[in-house]
């Protein structure tokens, strides 16, 4: 008899964490649900993708593979869907790691009317009610800390800086170092034992968000943080159509400077725009690494075939 | 050049001079950000170690590794001779750069030897390697299920475990990556 091939041995094994995401699926699904969202499908082939920086795109026969379902999902919110949320699979092009895979799914939800901290709430009381619905418990051991989701807490960024790593986030900014300083002083220095909350980002890492009005230096945007893992991105979403389309061009313009791929402009979404789209607030967030917490893996290839 | 893209375990970069091995290594990119590649690295000519972040447009350098097979063939005060089994080239390596897998190289051992910039650096042993027990308390017959080990020498001074089956005279395997004992080739 031949050897069991390694592709038979891993799907085996990953069994018992299949099983719980998808509870975790169902679960998220029973949440909005009953909140009043309507689940949607949007196209995974897309004219193009919003572009950013720092996030490439697939190619696909003269298409792209979706990096996020944002802009058709803004384009349903302009046309009077009110409370959408997807499933959506996402691609992202050379992003392989522990906490990445080219191939991922999103959750991603918007809500007209609601700003960046109504999304907190409600996604503080997400958690808490997957976590109950899965592990039939507030709380959860991931990585030897124990989360408890009932203590969320918001932090702003710029405090976070200070109180970890003892320096000026916007200075940090200035000099082009804020990654580095995020990803080795920060983020593994966050209280492990509850969600956090990052808040108010530079204007310069706004993305899609909307700027603070009290003080433009910083925008309306949160990421959300499990034992110390990046876990979902939150804006009050711009929906100025002159402010949008001057970011656009800039990200267009340091797409190509960088020798990126420069996609076509995504004319659904500049029309919908035009015609309004509602005041909202959106959140996305990595399934797979909500999963890889709740079952204290490794890595996302311990939770994903 | 390598590109920061080609990071992973194990390979082998140049900075500052000096060959480095990267012994571990993680993608990160925090949201909306550029992507980062977090690696320890262990210099190959000191042993030391440092941490080093790089960006996806980095360079980074590569070293002029080579890797040759070579026969050890004798040694000579404080260093290792060992020579080309086609050219007869000899070459001369520092004993201490062996540590303690010293123990382990037998004459006409098939060894690999790495070189950077022309210069010998590394030395890799078979992985196994034949050796006879210069000294262990005398076998308990019958025990051989048992993991329960004792004791043993070789002749160059080298103690560690074998199983109680093994007596003085034995000719075993050892595991140079390990120098654990691996199986009994022939009794005395």
């Amino acid at each position: 008899m031949s050897a069991k091939p390694e592709i038979i041995g891993r799907l085996s094994s990953l069994k018992p964490r299949l099983e719980k995401r998808a509870a975790v699926f169902s679960a998220l699904r029973d949440f909005f649900n009953t909140s009043g969202f309507l689940e949607v499908t949007t196209p995974a082939r897309i004219t193009a993708p919003a572009p950013e920086l720092h996030i490439n795109a697939v190619p696909s026969d003269g298409l792209f593979l979706r990096t996020s379902p944002e802009l058709e999902m803004k384009c349903m919110l302009a046309s009077g869907y009110g409370k959408i949320f997807q499933l959506a699979p996402c691609f992202r092009k050379n992003e392989k790691g522990r906490l990445h895979r080219e191939e991922f799914t999103m959750l991603e939800w918007y809500e007209a009317g609601a700003d960046y901290l109504q999304l907190v709430d409600f996604t503080r009381r997400m958690l808490e009610f997957v976590s109950e619905k899965v592990l039939a418990s507030t709380k959860c051991i991931f990585r030897g800390a124990e989360i408890d989701f009932t203590k969320a807490e918001i932090i702003t960024l710029e405090s976070a800086f200070a109180e970890f790593a003892g320096k000026d986030l916007l200075e940090i900014v200035a000099a082009d170092d804020f990654e580095e300083v995020l990803v080795t002083e920060v983020e593994p220095r966050l209280p492990k034992d509850r969600p956090v909350f990052l808040k108010d980002y530079p204007a310069k890492f706004a993305a899609l968000s909307r700027l603070r009005k009290d003080n433009p230096d910083f925008s309306e945007r949160w990421e959300l943080y499990l034992g110390g893992v990046e876990i979902a991105n939150a804006f009050s979403e711009l929906v100025d159509a002159g402010e949008q389309k001057g970011r656009f061009e800039l990200a267009r313009r340091q797409k190509k400077n960088s020798g990126e791929n420069v996609y076509p402009e995504n004319r659904d979404f500049l029309d919908a725009l035009d015609y309004g789209i509602p005041s909202c607030a959106g959140c996305a967030l990595g399934m797979d690494r909500l999963v890889m917490v709740l079952c204290d893996a490794g890595s996302i290839d311990e939770i994903m075939v | 050049m390598y590109e920061a893209s080609d990071l992973r375990k194990g390979l082998k970069v140049e900075i500052d001079g000096d060959p480095w091995t990267v012994s571990d290594f993680e993608f990160v990119k925090p949201g909306k950000g550029q992507a980062l590649y977090r690696c320890k690295l262990k210099n190959m000519l000191s042993g030391s170690t440092m941490d080093r972040t790089f960006r996806v447009a980095e360079k980074i350098g590569k070293p002029d590794l080579e890797e040759k097979e070579m026969f050890y063939s004798y040694a000579d005060g404080e260093f290792l001779v060992f020579s080309d089994a086609e050219t007869y080239e000899e070459i001369r390596i520092e004993k201490k750069k062996l540590g303690d897998q010293i123990y382990f190289l037998i004459e006409n051992a098939e060894c690999k030897i790495l070189f950077y910039n022309g210069r010998a650096i590394e030395v890799t042993l078979p992985v196994f390697i034949e050796k006879v027990i210069a000294d262990t308390e005398p076998g308990a017959r019958g025990d051989t299920a048992t993991n329960v080990q004792k004791p043993a020498k070789l002749d160059n001074g080298y103690e560690f475990a074998v199983p109680l089956f093994v007596n003085k005279g034995d000719r075993i395997k050892i595991d140079t990556r390990t120098g654990l004992y691996s199986e009994r080739v022939s009794k005395a």
